[in-house]
C-alpha cells in the first residue's frame, strides 16, 4: 500500500519508492526503506501529511506520499 | 554526562606555529541543517559584525561576519565565518543547496574554507550526521559542533563525545547556541590546528572503482568521496568553465562505465545511514524516549487544527496588518515631519539656485522616501522573524499549502501577499522565506497588485470627486463600498495574475514540499533584532541608491525644462521668491503650475495625451502620472501643483473643488466623470507606479528582468482595464 493511505494515527513501514528523485530527497531526510514511520497528522483537507520518522516530524504533499510504498506495522510486530 | 564538556583532544603534539604578533586570517564555513540552530551560532560567532550580499550570479543570500579568536598556543586568529544555507545533504536539489556543495567540493572557490563547522541538531543526530559524514569524507578540515545539549539533556539524550569524535577523526564540541554555552571553547578550536580524517567514513570508491580512479588521474581531488561528487554534480563546479577539456574526459568517462547518478546516490546514502545506525548504537543513549514534548503537540492540534488552525492564522494576518498600517504610521509620520523640516531648514539657510533645489527636491525628498519605510520593514520582520524562530511559519505553509498550490503560490506566500496591502516593500523583501524559485518569483511579481497604502490618497481624493457621500439604502457608506471593492480588485487581480503565471514562469528546479516541521521554541530575541537589523540595511544601502538616482532624474524633469517659456516663468518666479513679495500667493501657484507645464515632466505628459486620452486622461493627469512614478501618493501633490490649488486652511479653494470644477472643453461637462474616475483608480490599482519596488524587485531577483517584465505586465493590465472600463462607463 501507499504511504498516501494511512489514516491519522496509523504506523507502518517504508518498502520501497517509485519516484526516483523523491526517493533521494526522502532518504537523505531519514526515510530509509525499514524505518518505522507513524502518520501524526492531516492538513485540513487531508494534503499534506506530517509524519514522525527518526524521531523528528517531517511534512509532505499527498501526491509526493503517493510515491512511497509501505506496509501496515502493528505494534508487538 | 551531556552537561559536562566533554571533548577529544586530537591535536597533533605541538603546535607548529609560533606565536607572532601578526594575526593570522582564515575562512571558516558554517553548515547545516536548516532548524539547526545555525543561524543562532552565526550570530554567536560573529555578534553585529555581520555582512549581507548575495552568492556571485544567485540570490541566494550570502552572509558573512568576522570572529576574533585565540588559540591554546596564543595565536590570535581573524577568522571570516561565511554562513552557508541549510541543506541535508551535499546533494544539491535546489538553488539554495547548489551553494554548500559549490563552496566545499570547488578548491578554487572563493568561498573555499580553510576550517568547516558542522552544526548538528542534537535531538535530530541521525539526519544531522548524514550531511557530516559526507562532509568528512571530503577530506577537508572540520570540526563538528552538536547543539542544543540542554535540550538533549531533557529528552534523555546521552552522547559519548569522545568515542564519536574519534569514529568520525574529528573534533566534537557540545554547544547549546541559545544558552551560549560551548562556544568559547568552539572559537578556541579555530585557532588550533584542525585534524583531517585519514580513514572513510564509508568506502565510496566502492560504488564506481573506475570513475573515481579515472577522476583522481585526471584532476586534482583529494578524496575519493570528493571525486565521486564531481561525476555526480559535474556541471555545477565552477572550476570546469576554465577548463572544458577536462570536463569533456570526465564526461566521456562516465559515459565509458555508465555512470548512473540516481542509483549510485541512492547507494550512498542507505551505506552512510547503515554505518551512522551501527555508530548512534555505540555512541548516542537515548535513555527516557518522550518522543515530543507534550505541549509541542498541544500546540499542534490547536494551531494546525482545521477550524482553529485559519482562525488563529487569520488573528495573526490582523495584527501583522494592523502594525504595519497603523503602529507604523507614527514613526513614519515622524520621519515625514523631521525631513520636511530639515528641508525648510536647508531651503532657507543655503543660497538659493539650482543646488539647493537639487538638495531639497531632489536628494533630501528622495532620502525622506527611503527612510520611511524603516518603520514597516522593521515591524513587518519583527512578526516574520518571531513566526520563523518559533516554528509557526512551518505551521503555516503546512494548513495553507493545498489552498495556495492551486494559484501557482506557496504557503509562505500568504504573508507577503497580506503584507502587500500596507506596502510591497517589506512584502517583496520577506518573499526570501520562500524556498522554492517559481513561487517566489510569482508571489514577488503579484504582490504589488495588492492595493498598497500609497494607493490609499489617490483612491479617496478620486472617490471623493466621483461617489456622492449619501448611503445606500440608508446605512451603507457608498464611498466605503467603493474602498472596499477598490481592495478586493486588487487581491482578485493579484491571485488570477499568479495563476496566469504559473503557466509561463519555468521551474528551475522540481518544486517538493518535503519539509521538517521543527518543534516550537520560544523566539531568541537576538535574533529577531538581527533579522529586523539586516533587512533594513540591505533596503537602505542596496534598494536606496536606485530610488535616490530615480528621484534625482525625477526631479531634473519636473523642475527644468526646455526652451524660453520655461525660463521666463522661472525668471518670475525668482523674481517673486528672492522679493519676499509673497502676499501674492495665488500668483505664485498660478506660475508654479505654469513652470511644471512648461518642464519635461509636463512636456512629457503633453507627448502623453494621445497615448491616455483613450483612457479619458488628459495631460494633466500625464504630468502626473510621470511623477507618481517615484511613489503612487505624490499624485495628489501634482495635481495640486497643476490646479494651483491653495491652502485649505485659509479657505482656498481644494485640489478637490478645483478638479470638481474642471471643465472638459469638448464635452463642455465636468473633466472627473464617473467613467475618467473610474479608468484613473483603475490605473493606480493596476499601474507600477512605484520606483521603491521595482528597486527591490530588482535586489531581490537579481537582475533588470524581472522588474521589466513587472512594469510591462501591470502596465498593460492597468492601460486594458482603464481602457474598458472607460468605454463602458462614458
Amino acid at each position: 500500500m501507499k504511504l498516501s493511505q494511512l489514516k491519522e494515527g496509523q504506523s507502518c513501514i517504508i518498502e520501497s519508492f517509485t519516484d526516483e528523485f523523491l526517493k533521494l530527497k526522502l532518504m537523505e531526510m531519514g526515510c530509509i526503506p525499514g524505518e518505522i514511520v507513524n502518520v501524526v497528522r492531516l492538513a485540513p483537507m487531508g494534503d499534506p501529511i506530517a509524519i514522525t520518522v527518526s524521531n523528528y516530524t517531517l511534512s509532505m504533499r499527498k501526491e509526493e506520499a503517493d510515491t512511497v510504498i509501505v506496509k501496515m506495522f502493528e505494534a508487538g510486530n | 554526562m551531556s552537561d559536562q564538556i566533554l571533548t577529544s583532544d586530537l591535536r597533533p603534539p605541538s603546535s607548529d606555529f609560533r606565536q607572532t604578533k601578526m594575526t593570522r586570517k582564515i575562512k571558516v564555513a558554517l553548515v547545516g541543517n536548516p532548524n539547526s540552530g545555525k543561524s543562532t551560532l552565526f550570530n554567536a560567532l560573529t555578534g553585529l559584525n555581520q555582512k549581507i550580499a548575495n552568492f556571485p550570479g544567485v540570490t541566494v543570500e550570502k552572509k558573512t561576519g568576522i570572529c576574533t579568536a585565540v588559540g591554546a598556543s596564543g595565536e590570535t586568529i581573524k577568522a571570516e565565518i561565511i554562513d552557508l544555507p541549510g541543506t541535508y545533504s551535499l546533494y544539491p536539489k535546489t538553488p539554495d543547496e547548489q551553494i554548500p556543495f559549490g563552496v566545499l567540493c570547488d578548491p578554487e572557490n572563493e568561498s573555499y574554507p580553510d576550517i568547516t563547522i558542522i552544526i548538528a541538531d542534537g535531538t535530530n543526530l541521525k539526519r544531522s550526521l548524514f550531511l557530516c559524514s559526507q562532509i568528512v569524507d571530503l577530506k577537508t578540515p572540520v570540526i563538528l559542533a552538536i547543539n542544543m545539549i540542554d535540550l538533549m539533556t531533557y529528552k534523555g539524550i546521552r552522547v559519548d563525545y569522545a568515542g564519536l569524535s574519534e569514529k568520525l577523526g574529528i573534533r566534537v564540541f557540545p554547544i547549546s547556541a541559545r544558552k551560549h554555552i560551548g562556544i568559547e571553547e568552539l572559537k578556541k578550536a579555530l585557532a588550533e590546528p584542525v585534524t583531517v580524517q585519514e580513514k572513510d567514513f564509508i568506502d565510496s570508491k566502492k560504488f564506481a572503482p573506475e570513475v573515481v580512479d579515472g577522476i583522481r588521474g585526471e584532476i586534482n581531488v583529494n578524496s575519493n568521496y570528493g571525486a565521486f561528487q564531481i561525476a555526480n554534480n559535474l556541471n555545477l563546479i565552477g572550476w570546469f568553465k576554465k577548463n572544458p577539456e577536462k570536463k569533456e574526459k570526465i564526461k566521456s568517462l562516465l559515459a565509458q562505465y555508465s555512470f548512473d547518478n540516481t542509483q549510485l546516490q541512492a547507494g550512498e546514502t542507505l551505506e552512510r545511514y547503515k554505518v551512522i545506525t551501527e555508530v548512534m548504537s555505540l555512541h548516542v543513549k537515548i535513555e527516557d524516549v518522550k518522543k515530543h514534548p507534550q505541549w509541542s503537540k498541544g500546540l499542534d492540534n490547536i494551531l494546525t487544527h482545521r477550524v482553529w488552525g485559519y482562525v488563529i492564522f487569520l488573528a495573526v494576518l490582523f495584527l501583522i496588518f494592523q502594525a504595519i498600517f497603523s503602529w507604523a504610521k507614527y514613526p513614519m509620520d515622524f520621519i515625514d515631519s523631521i525631513f520636511a523640516d530639515f528641508g525648510s531648514f536647508v531651503h532657507d539657510h543655503l543660497p538659493q539656485g539650482v543646488l539647493n533645489d537639487l538638495l531639497v527636491n531632489g536628494i533630501i525628498a528622495g532620502l525622506a522616501g527611503i527612510i520611511i519605510f524603516v518603520p514597516q520593514i522593521a515591524l513587518l520582520f519583527a512578526f516574520i522573524a518571531i513566526l520563523e524562530d518559533t516554528g509557526y511559519m512551518a505551521r503555516v505553509s503546512f494548513i495553507m499549502d493545498r489552498i495556495m498550490r492551486r494559484y501557482g503560490l506557496n504557503g509562505r506566500s500568504v504573508i507577503p501577499l497580506i503584507s502587500g496591502v500596507a506596502c510591497a516593500v517589506p512584502a517583496i523583501l520577506s518573499t526570501r522565506t520562500i524556498q522554492s524559485w517559481k513561487q517566489r518569483i510569482v508571489t514577488i511579481m503579484v504582490t504589488p497588485l495588492m492595493s498598497c497604502s500609497a494607493r490609499l490618497p489617490v483612491y479617496t481624493l478620486i472617490i471623493s470627486i466621483i461617489i456622492p457621500s449619501n448611503p445606500v439604502w440608508g446605512i451603507i457608506n457608498r464611498q466605503g463600498l467603493v474602498l472596499m471593492s477598490l481592495y478586493l480588485i486588487g487581491f482578485f487581480a493579484a491571485i488570477g495574475s499568479a495563476f496566469l503565471m504559473k503557466w509561463f514562469v519555468k521551474a528551475r528546479n522540481r518544486d517538493y514540499f518535503i519539509m521538517e516541521l521543527p518543534l516550537y521554541h520560544i523566539p531568541r530575541w537576538s535574533n529577531v533584532g538581527i533579522t529586523i537589523y539586516d533587512k533594513v540595511k540591505i533596503f537602505l544601502f542596496d534598494a536606496g541608491k536606485v530610488i535616490i538616482a530615480i528621484s534625482i532624474i525625477l526631479w531634473f524633469l519636473s523642475s527644468r525644462g526646455p526652451g524660453e517659456q520655461f525660463n521666463s516663468v522661472q525668471n518670475k518666479i525668482d523674481v517673486l521668491t528672492t522679493e519676499n513679495a509673497v502676499s501674492n500667493s495665488d500668483e505664485i501657484n498660478h506660475l508654479q503650475a505654469q513652470r511644471l507645464e512648461e518642464s519635461y515632466a509636463g512636456k512629457m505628459g503633453k507627448w502623453l495625451e494621445p497615448v491616455i486620452k483613450p483612457l479619458g486622461f488628459d495631460w494633466k493627469i500625464g504630468i502626473a502620472l510621470v511623477t507618481s512614478f517615484a511613489a503612487r501618493e505624490v499624485f495628489v501633490g501634482t495635481m495640486s501643483t497643476i490646479y494651483s490649488a491653495g491652502n485649505e486652511n485659509k479657505g482656498d479653494l481644494t485640489v478637490r473643488d478645483k478638479m470638481m470644477a474642471e471643465k472638459n472643453p469638448e464635452t463642455g461637462g465636468p473633466r472627473y466623470t464617473v467613467a475618467v474616475g473610474w479608468s484613473l483608480m483603475l490605473f493606480y490599482a493596476f499601474a507600477m507606479q512605484c520606483m521603491s519596488t521595482l528597486a527591490v524587485v530588482k535586489r531581490e531577483t537579481g537582475g533588470w528582468k524581472w522588474p521589466i517584465i513587472q512594469f510591462f505586465f501591470m502596465g498593460a493590465l492597468a492601460y486594458l482595464s482603464s481602457l474598458i472600463i472607460y468605454d463602458i462607463l462614458k
